[in-house]
């Protein structure tokens, strides 16, 4: 294939996704969902070359392991540790309630077992892309339920950061044992990388700090493929690697690494949804409606309950809790990235997963505007419990 | 004094806030980059922002200096960096508190809790370093000095949680 044709391909796919990104801009939506879509349609009614493709597999495994670095970065150690401390009952509540109506739906649509974990990972994870877009755009940080919200996504966060290792682990599959073993690796790897980040990660910081931003930005891209490479060697899975570099940066060459490296990880994170929409089967897509729709429905009302109950603790009135509640409802980019492990376990598991995804992002902000009209029929209902 | 509180919002920045007289909150949140986001509460809804300004570091000097006197928070930022592991705090003695009307001595604190009761706050007087026989009263605010743990153990002995 020429050049010409794969510049022109590739060109035309991105060029696609800006309209698509303006498109959501105007709508006041993020543009994942319609990353995913754009990607389905491009799959259904046009053939790429191999060439293009093969970039686009390329791209997308770089984005992945970029979002993954920047959550990392997203985050300093010391905030971890506090949050991990304050917050660890709304955490586990939410765990408790939103992992398993995706695990139990797994099993009732017979996945096998780890595609239904991987199910409840789906279910489990909040976009905190969403969440955070949401309150700055909207100018609510400075909510009293926003430190609620907020802290519930940094939990998930690095709930997902012991659960991939695991997934990745199980993937492996083998016997019993084997899995095991397997399973015992990857988290005393990642445990031992984890405490090395933190407790090391100023040295690291002070290493990488170069004057020169173009210096900075090549030694820490480099820096997350190397270690992304090695993670994935060991079979730790080569997001992981880059989340845990992303810890170890602290302090100014976060803050400029943020700066530098966020609009590399739009593209490939974009690239990363594309693929993803790429590789769904159109025609299963109406078989698993109904139960995405199911899905959205009981999802939302746990995490709901999740973040009512968790800025009710905080001593935020009705609206706020109705607010916290719906903000949480979107599920996003990692909801995605965890079942894109598990295409190969259970065909009808990415065409799910993306249809919940859409709704679910559709549903939340839509939901969340409506905090003047509706929290207050949940607070009458409430009050009446209570009398009655 | 103005009672701020300080939140952290993680993978934002710091929010401080204050209950203002005229029955809205009032705060400004420092995001990582160094922007500045002065906010006002919605009379009807307490806890959402009627109106947020987002201020450049530059700005926002000059909106200090406009207002004038912003020597309190910088002096207690300053005081928490320069310390590490030392935190202070302004904390309430709520009217449930199982404290209220007792010496202060009773609460223990320091064996307790690690952390420090330097002065009482009280219809707007300062009482520095009250002695173990100063009764305290509902609604007085301690200004405690300790480790962070002991700040918001300290928070929670006043408040009969512990």
């Amino acid at each position: 294939m020429s050049l010409a044709q794969l510049f022109l391909e590739l060109g035309a796919v991105i060029l696609a996704l800006a309209f698509v990104g303006r498109a959501a801009g105007r709508l006041g939506i993020t543009p994942i969902p319609l990353y995913l879509l754009a990607g389905i349609g491009l799959g259904a009614f046009m053939h790429l070359g191999d060439a293009p493709e093969e970039f686009i597999h390329i791209g997308a495994e770089i984005g992945a392991v970029l979002l993954l670095f920047t959550l990392g970065l997203e985050y300093t150690s010391a905030e971890l540790r506090d949050n991990l401390r304050a917050h660890s009952r709304v955490g586990v509540m939410d765990f408790a309630l939103n992992f398993t109506p995706g695990l139990l739906a797994g099993l009732l649509l017979d996945f096998p077992p780890l595609a239904a974990v991987l199910l409840g990972g789906v279910t489990y994870l909040s976009s905190s892309g969403i969440a955070s877009k949401v309150l700055s755009d909207l100018g609510r940080l400075g909510n009293r339920e926003t430190p609620v919200i907020l802290a519930v996504c940094v939990l998930e966060d690095v709930a997902m950061a012991v659960y991939l290792p695991v997934v990745a682990a199980l993937l492996l599959g083998g016997s019993l044992a084997a899995i095991g073993v397997n399973l015992l690796v990857a988290l005393a790897a990642f445990a031992l990388a984890f405490f090395l980040a933190l407790r090391y990660g100023h040295v690291l910081s002070g290493l990488m700090n170069v004057q020169s931003n173009e210096a900075l930005l090549l030694s820490v891209f480099g820096l997350v493929l190397v270690v992304a490479g090695a993670a994935d060697m060991l079979k730790v899975s080569a997001a992981i690697g880059a989340f845990l570099v992303g810890i170890a940066l602290s302090g100014e060459v976060a803050e400029r690494t943020r700066a530098l490296i966020e609009p590399l990880r739009d593209l490939f994170a974009a690239v990363f949804f594309v693929f993803f929409g790429l590789q769904l089967d159109l025609s299963s897509v109406p078989g698993v409606l109904l139960p995405a729709l199911l899905l959205t429905a009981v999802t939302s009302v746990t995490k709901f309950v999740t973040g009512w109950w968790g800025a009710a603790r905080a001593g935020v009135q009705t609206r706020g809790r109705y607010r916290a509640g719906t903000t949480l409802i979107p599920r996003g980019e990692f909801s995605i990235l965890i079942a894109g492990l598990g295409l190969g376990l259970a065909p009808k598991l990415g065409p799910l997963a993306a249809a919940y995804v859409l709704l679910t992002a559709l549903a939340g902000p839509l939901l969340a505007r409506f905090d003047g009209q509706l929290a207050p029929l949940l607070d009458r209902r409430r009050r009446e419990v209570r009398a009655g | 004094m103005v009672k701020l509180e300080e939140t952290p919002l993680p993978g934002v920045g710091v929010r401080h806030d204050f209950d203002g007289r005229y029955g809205k909150r009032v705060g400004v949140i420092t995001h990582r980059d160094g922007r500045r986001e002065i906010f006002v509460s919605r009379r009807d809804d307490p806890d959402a922002c009627a109106l947020s300004i987002v201020l450049s570091d530059e700005e926002a000097e000059a909106v200090a200096d406009l207002l004038g006197g912003s020597t309190i928070t910088r002096h207690v930022s300053r005081l928490s960096q320069d310390i590490e592991g030392l935190a202070m705090d302004w904390v309430n003695v709520p009217s449930i508190s199982p404290y209220a009307g007792h010496p202060l001595g009773d609460t223990m604190m320091r064996t307790r809790t690690g952390a420090s009761i330097v002065a009482v706050m009280r219809d707007g007087q300062a009482i520095p370093a009250p002695g173990p026989e100063f009764p305290l009263q509902a609604g007085d605010t301690l200004v405690v000095v300790g480790t962070p743990e002991g700040v918001v153990r300290a928070a929670k002995l006043l408040g009969g949680e512990i």
